[in-house]
């Protein structure tokens, strides 16, 4: 199908470069939309879904009135997040304020252009996709910054230099976790890492790297400001942190963003130690034992799962705690397993 | 023009004028935000002369990290911005003649004498699958083992410098040693002591004596 479209492409343009430039531009938009649309169709899924299972594990019901099994919340939600009033403080920094939300989406979304779905299928498939995705993942951290100062609010600035702080403390974590991962697959192009865990369930990287899984879902958790993490929300102390002169469309941006840097967190982990689209049963079982895309579905599911577990599992971190564990647990635990892990890929232990 | 051409002149236009605007801008904290453009335009640059890796870690280190961190300090600074122009008069000349020699300087090195069309050949463009990320490391831990483990001294120094700089003694305050926190028993906090039940003395009802 894909050459029949590159085919009526060069038929339409008929060798004029600038029709077939234009040709190129709208067909690279149908492929954005393409996957940015199911994004946010999942984001707000998963909206209901976290209440839901939240409700499910506090003995509750959940939204149940709109539509059956309340699936029609997430849409009555966006009507009325869309229609209520952007209200703009006084004394706030206007164009910041407004600009500041789409600073933390816009590189929530262009993350996703290097996210592989099955083998050989993403928007580009880059050698260096895992660093562009560390790179895009650290700027949804201005968003934060910019939106808690402009908002001229104690509470907002108090959100935001939590958050600039928690962040930058726990990508370095993360960063040698993924050095870790690709220490082991000798690449940063994801179709190289999953096709480097080949093999079945033990020959997956969660096995070996069992430490840099733990270390790099926990600093998911904190990149995403997700619970335990949460102080930069902090509803009990600081109402909302860097949100909290928030409302509206504007709001609903930075919600958007944050539950998709949370899906994104979940298809990393699966592709990086749970071997993306590989199935963990042997060949010779057919259609179970192929490696497909609804592998990676399901293990991107398990991970959204577990992060909506652990926000009904765990208490809130005091600050002090969270800064100790990303600085003096996390960043020399997972320096000492970079030099462990270099040590046994070269002596050929993984 | 092609389109490589035209997005060289868009970015390399918003890379001027934004680096023209963080010296320019009044509000440091909008500055900073300039600067961080200036810094996003410069990686867009390096992408297109497919230096990609410091395309990347330019954003990741600089945009992602170092500016973060200038931003939250300069956030947190009241800066008086009349008290910052007072001397701008007074101070302009001294101003011109080092900026005409830090000019001068910088320009003797990459002046179009070394760096123009004549001096270097035009690059070859290397084929899709071609990953500089190899070529660099190697480089880096053969080539410049030298300069690289220097650079990496000097970070040290830097910290090193940065610590005890704000190293106030040893910790003598009593502070909250989180590892004791976990590590704290039952046992340790509650005893339960057994007592012998008492029987308390019959009290005169309240509510007869209330009603008489």
């Amino acid at each position: 199908m894909l050459e029949a479209i590159h085919a009526w492409m060069d038929s339409v343009a008929g060798g004029d470069p600038f029709i077939a430039g234009v040709l190129t531009v709208a067909w690279t938009l149908v492929k954005i939309l393409s996957v940015l649309l199911p994004l946010v169709i999942c984001v707000a899924f998963y909206t209901l879904a976290e209440r839901k299972v939240i409700g499910f594990m506090q003995v509750r019901i959940g939204p149940n009135r709109v539509g059956p099994f309340g699936l029609l919340q997430p849409f009555a939600d966006v009507v009325k997040l869309l229609m209520k009033e952007i209200i703009v403080p006084s004394g706030a920094n206007k164009g910041l304020f407004i600009i500041a939300p789409l600073l933390t989406l816009a590189p929530a979304f262009a993350a996703w252009a290097v996210v592989p779905f099955d083998a050989g299928v993403a928007l580009a498939d880059v050698n260096a996709g895992l660093l562009y995705i560390l790179a895009m993942t650290s700027l949804t951290v201005y968003g934060v910054i910019v939106g808690g100062w402009a908002s001229n609010s104690k509470y907002g600035f108090l959100g935001a230099l939590r958050s600039a702080a928690q962040i930058v403390s726990y990508e370095i974590a993360m960063g040698f976790a993924i050095v870790c991962v690709l220490l082991v697959s000798h690449s940063m192009n994801f179709g190289e890492i999953v096709n480097a865990q080949q093999g079945g369930f033990f020959s997956w990287n969660w096995l070996p790297l069992l430490p840099m899984l733990v270390v790099y879902f926990v600093s998911g958790l904190a990149e995403t400001n997700r619970a335990p993490f949460d102080l930069p929300e902090g509803e009990s102390e600081i109402v909302a942190g860097y949100f909290v002169e928030y409302a509206g469309a504007p709001f609903a941006l930075y919600f958007l963003a944050e539950y998709a840097d949370m899906i994104l967190v979940s298809l990393l982990t699966a592709v990086l130690f749970f071997g993306g689209w590989l199935s963990p049963f042997p060949e010779s079982w057919g259609l179970l034992g192929a490696s497909s895309f609804v592998w990676l579905l399901v293990k991107t599911a398990f991970f959204m799962f577990a992060f909506l577990w652990v926000r009904a599992t765990f208490p809130r971190f005091r600050y002090d705690q969270v800064m100790r564990l990303g600085w003096k647990v996390f960043i020399p635990l997972t320096i000492v397993w970079v030099v462990v892990t270099a040590a046994l890929v070269k002596g050929g232990v993984i | 023009m092609s389109v490589e051409k035209i997005i060289f002149y868009v970015f390399a236009a918003i890379l001027i004028a934004s680096a023209s605007l963080v010296v320019t801008t009044r509000n440091s904290v909008r500055a900073t935000l300039f600067l961080v453009l200036c810094f996003v335009c410069s990686a867009i640059l390096w992408m297109l002369l497919e230096a990609e890796f410091l395309a990347i870690s330019l954003v990741l280190v600089y945009v992602g990290a170092v500016m973060v961190l200038f931003l939250f300090v300069v956030m947190m600074l009241d800066v008086d911005y009349a008290a910052l122009k007072s001397g701008f008069v007074r101070f302009l000349p001294l101003a011109l003649v080092v900026a005409g020699l830090v000019f001068a300087a910088i320009y003797s090195i990459v002046s179009s004498v070394h760096f123009g069309l004549e001096a270097y050949a035009t690059p070859a463009a290397h084929p899709a699958e071609y990953s500089n990320i190899k070529e660099l490391g190697m480089l880096i831990y053969t080539d410049y083992f030298y300069p690289f483990e220097l650079a990496a001294v000097l970070l040290l120094v830097a910290i090193v410098a940065a610590i005890s700089l704000t190293f106030r003694g040893s910790r003598e305050r009593k502070v909250q040693k989180p590892e004791w926190q976990v590590a704290v028993n039952r046992a340790d906090r509650v005893q339960l002591v057994k007592m012998a039940a008492v029987k308390k003395e019959q009290a005169a009802p309240a509510s007869d004596a209330a009603s008489e």
